[in-house]
This record gives C-alpha cells, sequence and structure tokens, in this order.
C-alpha cells in the first residue's frame, strides 16, 4: 500500500511527510515529525471545553454569548489566528470588517516587518525546497531552530541532499549561526558561530556592510576585523546563500532597515535569500490574508470609512492605552506571550477564546470555546514560513468544530 | 556527552581505591567506557553521596542497553529533529530519496529513523561502527544538538 502522508502543524515548517498510526479513533503514533509536532499532534494534556463564565455549557450557549459581547462592544479587538487555516483567518478578517473592529496578530511583535518586506518585494527571499536543491551557505541569525523548528535543518538548509548539493552536509554545504548565546543550533555550527553582545546585531551589520565594500570592518565589542572578515567571504563566496531571521535578531533592531541594507549589499556581490524563522504554523498565512483584503499585514482598523492602520492598532497599544471593550481569541494565549504589564489589561474586558487546549488566557476567559486542532482533527490550507501554501488534510475524525466552523457560526449570530 | 572530568566531579574524589582503581579519575574513565557500573564504587552509597550517585546513574547508562555497535541513545535528551537521520551516511545509501533527502525514511534498511518523536535503531550490525572492519564513523553524534547519541 501507498504510505500516506501528513502535514504537521507544530510550527511554521509545516513538515508534509509525517506518518500515523490511528487506534480507537484517536492517534497512537506520530512518525517522522519531532517531539514538538508529536506534542502538537497528539491530543492536548488539558483539551478545552465550552464554558461561560467558568461554566461548562453546550456549543451553541458559548456561541451566543460570544455573538452577544461581540455585538454589545464599542471597540472590539480580534486577535491571534497564527494556529488557523488560513479559511478561518478570512472568516475572521470577515468579522472584523462586519463589527468595524481592531484586527492584530502576533506578527504585530515578532516577524511582521520582514514579511512586510517581503510582501514589498524589498526584500530577496526563495523557497526552503530551493535551499535544499542549491543552498549551500545558510545563516540562522538570532534564531535557534534546534528548539524552534527542531527539523528546519535536517529538512531543508544543512543536511539533505539536493539537486546540486550531492556531496552531504560537510563538504556541500556550510550552517552559519550568529548569537548572542550559544545555543543547540550553535553547537551544530561549531567554528561558524559567530557570538556577540545583546543589541550588537546592527552594528554587526554594518561592519559586515563595510567588508563586503573593500573596507576594514570594526565593532565596539570584542570581535576582530580578521574574525568579521572571515565571515564575509564566507558570504561572499557562496552560490546560493539564505539567511534565517530569528526573533533574537528582530528585537534587537530599531526597525527592518538594517536587514535590507544588508541584503541589498549581499546582492552585490553575492547570492542571498531571506527567510523570516515564523513559529506558529499560518502566520505567515495571516499577514498575506489581511494584506489581500486591506493592504496592511496587522495593526488594522475596520470603519465606516476604509481601514485604519498603525502602531496605535497594534495589540499591545491597544491594551496599553485601554482602548478596547472585548477581545476575541483565536488559537493563540496572549497572557503567556504578552508583557505581563500588557496581558493584565485582558483581565479586565470581556475575553472569548476559541483553542482546542486550555490556556492561561482560556483559563480566565469569560467565555472559551473548544475547537478542533487543524492539523489532527481538522484541515484547510496555510502558508508555510517561506511563503509556499501548504494543503493539510485531517488524520481523524472529531466531531469538535473547526475554528473555520466556529467562526462562521459567530458570523451567523451577529 | 558525558566526559570522563564530568564524571570525576561527582565522585567522592578521595581515591580511596575501594573500587579496585588506583584513583577516582581511574574510576570515572572506566564508568565512561561501561568498564564498571556506578554502583562499583562503595562510597558513593553512603547517604552523604545520594544525589551525586542518582545523577551518575542518570547520566551512565548501562552497557546492557547499547546496541551491538555499542551506540546508546538517551531518548529522554532526543527532540526528534532527525539530524542524525539525514546525516547518517548507511541511511543515504540505502535511501537516497527518502532519509537522504531529509524526508521520511522509504526504506526498511536505514539504521536510524524518527518515531513518536524520538529516534529509534534498527539494522545496527550496518552501522560503520559494527563488526571487526569497523571505522569511527561519528555522523549522528556530531550532528545531534542535544547530545543523545553516545558510542561506548
Ligand atoms: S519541525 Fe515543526 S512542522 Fe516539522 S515536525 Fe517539528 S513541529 Fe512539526
Ligand atoms: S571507590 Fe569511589 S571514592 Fe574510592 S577511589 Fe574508587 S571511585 Fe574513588
Ligand atoms: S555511527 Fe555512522 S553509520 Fe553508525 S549510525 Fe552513526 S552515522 Fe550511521
Ligand atoms: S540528532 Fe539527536 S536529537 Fe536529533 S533525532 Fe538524532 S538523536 Fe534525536
Amino acid at each position: 500500500m501507498e504510505q500516506e502522508y501528513y502535514v504537521c502543524t507544530g510550527c511554521a515548517l509545516l513538515c508534509d511527510d509525517i506518518e500515523i498510526e490511528v487506534a480507537d479513533g484517536k492517534i497512537s503514533r506520530v512518525n517522522n515529525a519531532c517531539l514538538k509536532g508529536v506534542a502538537r499532534l497528539k491530543e492536548c494534556e488539558k483539551p478545552a471545553e465550552c464554558r461561560v463564565d467558568g461554566n461548562n455549557v453546550s456549543m451553541d450557549e458559548a456561541i451566543k454569548e460570544a455573538a452577544g459581547i461581540l455585538k454589545n462592544a464599542d471597540n472590539p479587538l480580534i486577535f491571534g489566528m497564527g494556529n488557523s487555516t488560513s479559511g478561518a483567518q478570512k472568516k475572521a478578517i470577515g468579522i472584523a470588517k462586519k463589527l468595524n473592529a481592531y484586527i492584530d496578530d502576533t506578527s504585530s511583535f515578532c516577524q511582521g516587518p520582514v514579511i512586510e518586506a517581503i510582501l514589498g518585494n524589498r526584500i530577496k527571499t526563495c523557497t526552503l525546497e530551493e535551499v535544499k536543491d542549491y543552498g549551500d551557505v545558510t545563516v540562522y541569525w538570532g534564531a535557534d531552530p534546534s528548539n524552534s523548528h527542531p527539523r528546519h535543518l535536517s529538512k531543508y538548509t544543512y543536511f539533505p541532499r539536493g539537486k546540486e548539493r550531492q556531496r552531504g552536509w560537510e563538504e556541500d554545504r556550510t550552517a552559519i549561526c550568529i548569537d548572542v548565546r550559544k545555543s543547540d543550533t550553535a553547537i551544530i555550527c561549531a567554528d561558524k558561530f559567530y557570538q556577540i553582545p545583546p543589541q550588537a546585531d546592527e552594528e554587526l551589520i554594518d561592519a559586515l556592510i563595510a567588508a563586503l565594500s573593500g573596507k576594514v570592518p570594526k565593532v565596539s565589542f570584542g570581535m576582530g576585523p580578521k574574525k568579521i572578515l572571515e565571515l564575509a567571504n564566507l558570504l561572499k563566496k557562496a552560490k546560493f546563500g539564505t539567511i534565517c531571521v530569528g526573533l533574537g535578531l528582530i528585537y534587537s533592531l530599531p526597525d527592518v532597515e538594517p536587514l535590507v541594507r544588508l541584503m541589498e549589499k549581499l546582492n552585490e556581490v553575492s547570492n542571498f535569500h531571506l527567510i523570516p524563522m515564523v513559529g506558529q504554523f499560518n502566520m505567515r498565512g495571516f499577514d498575506h490574508n489581511l494584506h489581500e483584503e486591506t493592504g496592511y499585514i496587522n495593526r488594522a482598523k475596520f470603519g465606516e470609512n476604509g481601514v485604519e492602520h498603525g502602531p496605535q492598532c497594534s495589540v499591545v497599544e491597544l491594551l496599553r492605552t485601554k482602548s478596547v471593550d472585548a477581545a476575541l481569541v483565536i488559537g493563540s494565549d496572549p497572557m503567556s506571550s504578552l508583557p505581563g504589564s500588557i496581558a493584565k489589561e485582558l483581565s479586565g474586558i470581556p475575553v472569548i477564546t476559541i483553542d482546542p487546549c486550555v490556556t492561561m488566557t482560556s483559563a480566565k476567559a469569560k467565555v472559551s470555546i473548544a475547537s478542533a486542532t487543524t492539523g489532527s482533527d481538522s484541515g484547510g490550507t496555510a502558508i508555510r514560513m517561506d511563503g509556499v501554501e501548504v494543503d493539510i488534510k485531517p488524520m481523524i475524525n472529531t466531531n469538535n468544530l473547526s475554528d473555520e466552523e466556529i467562526l462562521s457560526r459567530i458570523m451567523e449570530a451577529l | 556527552m558525558t566526559n570522563a572530568l564530568e564524571i570525576y566531579q561527582l565522585l567522592p574524589k578521595t581515591n580511596c581505591k575501594e573500587c579496585g582503581k588506583a584513583s577516582c579519575m581511574a574510576f570515572a574513565a572506566a564508568l565512561l567506557s561501561r568498564e564498571v557500573t556506578v554502583d562499583d564504587c562503595p562510597p558513593l552509597k553512603e547517604d552523604k553521596f545520594k544525589e551525586n550517585y542518582e545523577k551518575l546513574s542518570g547520566m551512565i547508562k548501562p552497557a546492557g542497553e547499547a546496541s551491538e555497535s555499542g551506540m546508546i541513545v538517551h531518548e529522554d535528551k532526543c527532540i526528534g529533529c532527525g539530524n542524525c537521520v539525514v546525516a547518517c551516511p548507511v541511511n543515504v545509501a540505502e535511501d537516497p530519496h527518502g532519509a537522504g533527502s531529509g524526508k521520511a525514511p522509504t526504506s526498511e534498511n536505514v539504521i536510524l529513523r524518527v518515531e513518536d518523536g524520538v529516534v529509534r535503531l534498527s539494522n545496527v550490525n550496518q552501522c560503520r561502527r559494527f563488526g571487526k572492519n569497523k571505522i569511527m564513523c561519528n555522523g549522528c553524534i556530531v550532528t545531534c544538538p542535544t547530545k543523545a547519541i553516545e558510542f561506548v
């Protein structure tokens, strides 16, 4: 029998070669996925239940209550959706439009600027399949995929044999790591690990640009010109280079401009692409979908006179300035991912969550709605970290509604 | 991977020779190569070394769990990244378009594969470290980010 493969929704690498075994209607074994993926695809430790004010209710009641809260709110916020299919994201955008609501996602405080620059053609990118077939130099900058995307190196960038990379990782490929600490990924990169102090990324970028322009590079921290020139030479000699950008880099830059500068210089002297190390499996999809609808990737508010956009519409600002009076949180856990002082503002307003598992946010929410886990219980499409659309088919049948179905029902009830 | 010095730090460091070795350092080296077991150091079983005894027992898997090629997989450390699966030259030769290209193995002949998020061994007699013609391959060791693979 031909082996059937499924997609893992454990992270935005969306590995598409997952084998499963099913017993008694449950997933009993998941092969080829990393431990992180297995944890996502097997049942959650604490599956969510539909609750209102802490009491168990039926799905219908939970949806009715959720719609009531959203209808009564003057300035509702819709947030999350990185763990939702594109279909569900489009439904959420539809609800935001109908309610004149704010809508934002985690890209607002992580990979957003990079994805915006890619969508605006300011940064050259490529697919992971191209990296596998042609990539000879891969730089992990402020990223530790061994922990965040465990199969990144084995499936695409460093270890696999590809069309023009048949001689193996020892001969054919170079993996470089630039980070503030010796991460698990840095250990694999061995002597190609370049340690820098926190917040020194922009300085190193400018030193690299100098080196690539034939000038003597200088930085204020303990990295001599020789070491920087050696790194610049590795980059210059690349036939097909890729920089995989992690949050460590994004958080240390004031904006995306230094990266744009570096990519421009690299493409004068070499051939470089950039791939954002997106975390949640379809965060990039949300940015694409909202962009299609509004021209913006996040931080938007629908209104009578069109779409407002700007930092004032970001989830952090909205909560900080107490500008929203209800929140619909979909497949996300802002209580644990936002800074404490901001997250606590969520306790002051009615919150509705849609999630397959109990999270810190759903435990405190006024209304929590239990959904199917995309990937194991329900399917759809998602956009991988490199912009490639991936079809997800469900692994098992459950009675749980997908978040797309739940959002459709909320829309009907509005 | 654990080294002799790390082991030594957890021993009583009294060089009492009760284990039959000349020093605690010699015992540490013997423990690393599984020539002796943690239990062969009597003082270590005293109450005051309880914590170290437990740490060492966790660190040193008994040689009985090693495969015929001497490989020991610390399953509690493995994250299922598959680096070793894709890097192993035998896997590449046996399954160039599956395991060797980063995808799910498509051949039964591979040595390493990931099941339920943890690496599993099969066909260990194919490992380059196996038997009398063995060569010192270390593909799976150097590519493991968590040091989950060890040879004794
Ligand atoms: S790397 Fe990501 S997508 Fe791939 S198996 Fe692991 S969690 Fe799933
Ligand atoms: S018995 Fe223990 S304490 Fe004594 S020499 Fe051997 S290892 Fe050291
Ligand atoms: S030692 Fe070499 S041949 Fe044996 S399992 Fe490891 S990588 Fe494969
Ligand atoms: S490289 Fe290490 S962590 Fe990764 S699958 Fe192999 S043993 Fe496990």
